[in-house]
């Protein structure tokens, strides 16, 4: 096949592909994202390569690498279709029993499935895990049915389908109507309504416009945008090309973060076979619509998210803000209206063309429409990617999807919206995640990182952590955030080190105000958030850390001391052999002791002793008692 | 001042760079639009940094002062105006992998390298770095060898990531 010239064409490819794909067909797909290829996934591609050739199927199967499926913490990840077998975990020496058991037989592979950490039940399909069971994939769903570097896979999926209606159906302003009508909100962190955007960019004066997608995925915590560039590579290309003829575009850039070298090849990949098959470039598919898109890799700043940094950053500048407006619709790159949306937003274009605005604005709640994917990670059983209807409870994200805290702990907060974002405690976990019920509980739903802290946690540390990590990445511009930011981290690590004086808190929150009411960009106006949300809702942890020197959480390393109970010791040495830093005295049978000017702190001793003995405490806030060596 | 006998090494090691390479990258991008970052880019993955002569070669030919190069060396996090280790050690410290114990994962690597953010060891073999987030959260903590990923780590596994480097050399 070549050059495709028109919709009858694209359609008339569709159903030759099709044709050509039995459905009852035993297929192999393989979890080839960025997490699975770390456990291995490339050493299982090459074994399940060898063993389909060995045992002498490969007219019988077909076999597929696909992007990321979500659930990374149990990667590699195989599934069997069509039934949906799940195996996780998958290593090399797997795939001769899988294939064998599975293909030929028909029997599954215990071992592999899934085991509910809680319930110890097993499940052998996918569907019916828990951690998918309850999600709502409608953008991220294809990632686990396509190889993210097969234009026909994609087409196999509908592909290209949005783009031929939208060439051939609507006009540009029908097209805006129709995403302003979804009420589509950015993913990328403001939820501003896509359509207005779109509109604001498709009735500024200029003739040469710009559309741009933004995958510089900073929040520490979130790579849902990663994962959707390098499964599904078309769909935000797709959905780009639909911005692009709604607001009068022919030519759009791709701003990646160089961390992504995955989404950059696999993007790359992209452009080349939708360019040969006439579905980027000159006329596309008879149109007489030309695209053309160049990608360009970040360097490593997170302020170049923003999206006025972002475009200095693409001229070629150091990636400073600018004061809005001017708005990039107005006046964005190389000084022509522009108008930029995250992968997340541009890969839900097709889906709102494809199948309406009123299928899209039935989904959600009343101001935030749609799905939305989470990274739920952290200290949950069930980490991974996470799509959600807006409005599902954050309870039901981390009990049900993500199955609760590990390790029979308490959970204690979670911390939604990144680093700007907020820490919400047990008592709001029915609140309804959507763009303003977040916001309205001190959080915000910010890029869509979800990090779950369990009662090993100290909140103190986590907001002096943010303030370091934004410190770090301000950049300098504006003097509330840079120096906002930087007094504010100074108390926080006082109080993390002991040091914390009465009126911190006070000057904490004047700080916090200040910083936020007086910014310049997004970044400094939002960056007391993690201060404000965790005094809001841990007061009692900072008061703990100033007036007591106490850490609840016994995690600053300042504030605790590793304690031998005598009563408990059995002198075996354990500890002992552990200490890096021969802190510990002691002999065979005999108390052992911790020197406290030597201890670094660094937990090997604690971890070390012998559960059944559970000799090692670590104390906070109160004196350690004086151990005597005697015999046990 | 006069330059000591070692500066004048010094500037001489540096004007041995070969800008071949660096004049190809050039010619390839020189009429693009905003062709700055590539270029550095490019340069960087040639010569494993950024090398001074490079620097004005670039400012000479795309012409722009090389104060504006350096403004947007020294921005971003990823330009390196030395040379740097054969592994690059990435410690992730982001959230999912702070709240992970990545704290001391970091620890270990300083201690066992003897090496800070940003640092090398003297004989080039590693740089460490501790970086934000890599975006590889459902794995926390991760470490990153160049571009090999490490998951689920523990200071034990991180020791023997380092050895298996070392001993490779």
């Amino acid at each position: 096949m070549s050059r495709i010239n028109s919709p009858a064409e694209l359609e008339s490819f569709r159903k030759e592909i099709l044709s050509q794909r039995d459905p009852d067909k035993p297929c192999i797909t393989l979890c080839s994202g960025s997490a699975c290829l770390a456990t291995g996934s490339g050493k299982v591609f090459a074994a399940l390569e060898q063993e389909i050739e060995k045992q002498g199927i490969t007219a019988e199967v077909s076999f597929r690498t696909t992007g990321c499926h979500g659930f990374c913490e149990q990667g590699p990840i195989v599934v069997i279709y069509p039934q949906g077998i799940c195996y996780l975990k998958v290593q090399p020496e797997d795939i001769a029993e899988i294939i064998s058991a599975t293909i030929k037989e028909q029997k599954i592979v215990e071992r592999l499935l899934y085991v509910d950490p809680n319930t110890g039940e097993k499940s052998s399909l996918e569907e019916d895990i828990p951690f998918y069971k309850h999600q709502q994939r409608l953008v991220l769903g294809a990632n686990r049915k396509i190889d993210p570097k097969s234009l026909e896979d994609y087409l196999a999926v509908e592909g290209y389908q949005a783009l031929a209606k939208t060439l051939f159906e609507m006009t540009p302003e029908q097209v805006v109507g129709e995403v302003k009508d979804a009420k589509l909100r950015g993913r990328g962190g403001a939820g501003f309504p896509s359509g207005v955007k779109w509109d604001f960019a498709r009735n500024a004066p200029g003739d040469q416009k710009y559309v741009v997608v933004n995958c510089d995925e900073g929040d520490p915590g979130a790579y849902m945008d990663r994962s959707v560039m390098e499964g599904n590579p078309f769909a935000v290309l797709e959905g780009l090309m639909i911005g692009a003829y709604a607001i009068g575009a022919n030519e759009g850039y791709v701003y990646v973060r160089q961390e992504y070298p995955l989404a950059v090849s696999n993007l790359a990949i992209a452009i080349e076979k939708a360019e040969k098959y006439g579905l980027l470039g000159k006329d596309i598919l008879g149109s007489g619509f030309d695209f053309t898109v160049k990608v360009h890799r970040g360097a490593g700043a997170f302020i170049c998210g923003e999206e006025t940094s972002l475009l200095n950053s693409l001229e070629g500048k150091p990636g400073e803000p600018n004061a809005r407006p001017p708005f990039p619709a107005t006046k964005g790159l190389w000084g022509k209206p522009t108008n930029i949306n995250n992968v997340e937003t541009w890969a839900n274009i097709p889906l709102v063309i494809n199948k309406g605005a009123d299928f899209f604005s039935a989904i959600g709640t009343e101001n935030s429409k749609g799905t939305k994917i989470f990274s739920l990670v952290g200290k949950v059983n069930n980490t991974g990617l996470v799509e959600v209807p807006m409005g599902a409870s954050l309870r039901d994200i981390i009990f049900k999807i993500g199955g609760g805290v590990p390790d029979g702990k308490q959970f204690k907060a979670v911390q939604t919206g990144g680093p700007s974002g907020g820490c919400l405690p047990e008592n709001l976990l029915d609140t309804k995640v959507d763009f303003d019920e977040l916001t309205k509980a001190g959080a915000m739903m910010g890029s869509g990182g979800m990090i779950v802290m369990d009662e090993d946690t100290c909140l103190v540390d986590i907001a002096r952590y943010f303030l370091e990590f934004l410190s770090d990445e301000s950049c300098g511009k504006c003097t509330p955030c840079r120096e906002g930011i930087r007094q504010m981290l100074k108390i926080l690590t006082n109080m993390t080190n002991g040091l914390g004086q009465e009126g911190d808190i006070e000057l904490l929150q004047e700080l916090a105000e200040t910083t936020k009411g007086s910014s310049m960009c997004a970044l400094g106006k939002t960056a007391p958030n993690p201060v404000l949300s965790t005094l809001k809702h841990f007061r009692h942890e900072y008061e703990a850390h100033i007036n007591h020197q106490k850490c609840p959480a016994l995690a600053c390393k300042e504030l605790i001391a590793f304690y031998i109970d005598p009563d408990k010791c059995k002198g075996c040495g354990a500890c002992l052999r552990k200490c890096p830093a021969d802190a510990i005295t002691g002999e065979k049978k005999k108390i052992h002791v911790v020197d406290q000017g030597k201890c670094t702190r660094c937990k090997g001793c604690f971890e070390a002793c012998p559960a059944a003995f559970d000799a090692v405490r670590i104390l906070s806030g109160e004196p350690v008692p004086v151990a005597v060596p005697e015999e046990v | 001042m006069t330059e000591t006998a070692e500066q004048v090494e010094e500037t001489a090691v540096e004007e041995e760079i070969d800008l071949t390479a660096a004049n190809k990258i050039l010619d390839k991008y020189q009429d693009m639009h905003g062709a700055l970052m590539p270029v550095l880019q490019a340069i960087q993955e040639e010569y494993g940094y950024i090398p001074e002569p490079t620097v004005f070669l670039v400012a000479e030919r795309l012409n722009v002062y090389s104060s504006q190069i350096y403004g947007v060396l020294t921005f971003y996090a990823q330009f390196h105006l030395k040379p740097r280790g054969k592994y690059i050690i990435r410690v992730c410290m982001g959230t999912a992998c702070h709240v992970k114990g990545a704290g001391r994962i970091g620890d270990t690597v300083k201690e066992r390298l003897g090496i800070g953010h940003a640092e090398t060891t003297e004989d080039l073999l590693f740089t460490a770095e501790y970086v934000a987030c890599i975006g590889a959260c459902g794995m926390a903590p991760v470490i990153m060898v160049n571009d090999a990923t490490y998951g689920s780590i523990t200071v034990q596994k991180t020791d023997e990531v380092i050895e298996k480097y070392k001993a490779i050399g």
